[in-house]
């Protein structure tokens, strides 16, 4: 079974909880405190709309990855799954939000 | 297993991507579903970078935290993300308990993860009640704009209830009704205040073009389809269909877990000597999960 590669115990699970966790306390606090020089301007948005962008990013990751457990499927199925994800999504939403700004002007 | 020929490739029985039929039906189902979330992110995305003066800005929306006073910016919405990576983690160690075949374990942890599916499911009816019945309370203008009455110097939001009832007033509404025409007097009455923008900068109008624009304006309380006291009209719109999407997926995840549960206690899969049903819906779960991360992300904290 495709599943006999994946960690032994629950300890790995937990380890995953306390980073998730994490990554959403670092989040919150910055949302909440929102440093004044994180909001300088950079890619049509602010350096701190990237961080928690990036941190998200980091999250999805780690739920993907391990929690659903494509980390250890066939590269076949990786493949499957990522790549119509990777490619469609980013393009879609380069798309809306560059159309966004264009169509109702700035 | 030696290598089939040609013929019996096509016989079936064969998997190549050394996933059960089920489990592959199921991710491919949830790339699909992960397309339906970007379409509806994407297209809020798409209206905000269109309306960014008037779009509100949600921490000034979603400011209640159930048994605390004031602001709380974040805090309950945390809670609710909490809530939700917790349930995610009872369920991987429900699935991990499956490949053991302990049917114990299993019941046990999927009826944690039921457990925090179900309170996600009330905190957000929780959220949903208190976005519908309003807060601050706004001044809808006669062209559409919703904005909100300010201190001219500070910037401060006053609610409808500080505005009216001064030093008495609650700084939200809450069930508390307010007529038009005791705004409009209260606001005359005041020379410091001007009308605001909810959006990004908080532009404030002059106390003139102010005086001037109340003349005709209606007083919005709370939010529905086609009104609401928060900003830009599609922003409720976009959270009722959006967060409802979701809590409609939580709703239905609990409901499969309850079935697989219950399947769990009639030892279906101890027979069958496989627990691939639990990851299959664990599958989804996670999914359900994964969609909050980015909801949480673009809808509330960016």
């Amino acid at each position: 079974m495709s599943d006999s590669s994946s960690p032994a115990g629950t300890r790995w699970i937990w380890n995953i909880f306390w980073l998730l966790l994490v990554v959403t306390g670092v989040e919150v606090a910055l949302g909440i405190i929102k440093p004044t020089f994180l909001l300088f301007p950079l890619a049509g948005t602010s350096i701190l709309n990237l961080i928690f962008i990036g941190l998200t990013l980091v999250k999805a990751a780690y739920i993907v990855q391990y929690f659903m457990h494509l980390k250890y499927e066939t590269q076949s199925l990786r493949m499957a799954i990522y790549l119509p994800a990777l490619v469609l999504i980013p393009y879609l939403t380069f798309i809306l939000l560059y159309e966004g700004v264009e169509v109702y002007g700035y | 297993m030696a290598q089939p020929a040609a013929t019996e490739s096509w016989s079936g029985g064969n998997e190549p991507m050394k996933a059960e039929y089920g489990k592959l039906m199921m991710w491919f189902f949830l790339v699909s579903d992960a397309l339906t979330f970007t379409g509806f992110l994407t297209a809020y995305g798409f209206m905000r970078f269109g309306h960014e003066a008037t779009w509100p800005i949600a921490e000034d929306v979603f400011t209640h935290f159930p048994g605390i006073e004031g602001d709380q910016p974040l805090l309950y919405v945390a809670f609710m993300t909490f809530v939700l990576i917790m349930s995610s983690v009872t369920m991987v160690i429900a699935v991990n308990a499956g490949h053991q075949l302990k049917k114990t374990a299993v019941a046990w942890w999927m009826i944690a993860t039921i457990v925090g599916g179900l309170i996600f499911v009330g905190s957000q009816a929780w959220e949903w009640y208190h976005f519908i019945i309003g807060d601050k309370g706004g001044i809808e203008l006669a062209d559409g704009r919703v904005l909100k009455v300010a201190e001219a110097q500070t910037g401060e939001v006053l609610s409808l209830s500080q505005l009216v009832d001064g030093e008495a007033g609650h700084a939200s509404n809450h069930l508390e009704k307010f007529g038009s025409g005791e705004v409009k007097t209260a606001f005359e009455a005041n020379e410091g205040l001007v009308l605001q923008s909810p959006g990004k900068g908080h532009a404030q109008l002059t106390r003139a073009e102010s005086l001037r624009l109340i003349q005709n304006a209606q007083v919005v309380q709370g939010a529905n389809m086609k009104h609401n006291e928060y900003g830009q009209g599609q922003f409720a719109n976009f959270f009722f269909f959006i967060t409802g999407f979701h809590g409609f997926h939580v709703f239905s995840g609990v409901i499969f877990n309850i079935i697989i549960f219950y399947n769990v206690l009639l030892g279906t899969y101890e027979r069958r000597k496989s627990y691939q049903m639990v990851e299959k819906v664990g599958l989804y779960w996670h999914f359900v999960d994964l969609v909050w991360v980015f909801v949480f992300t673009f809808f509330y904290l960016v």
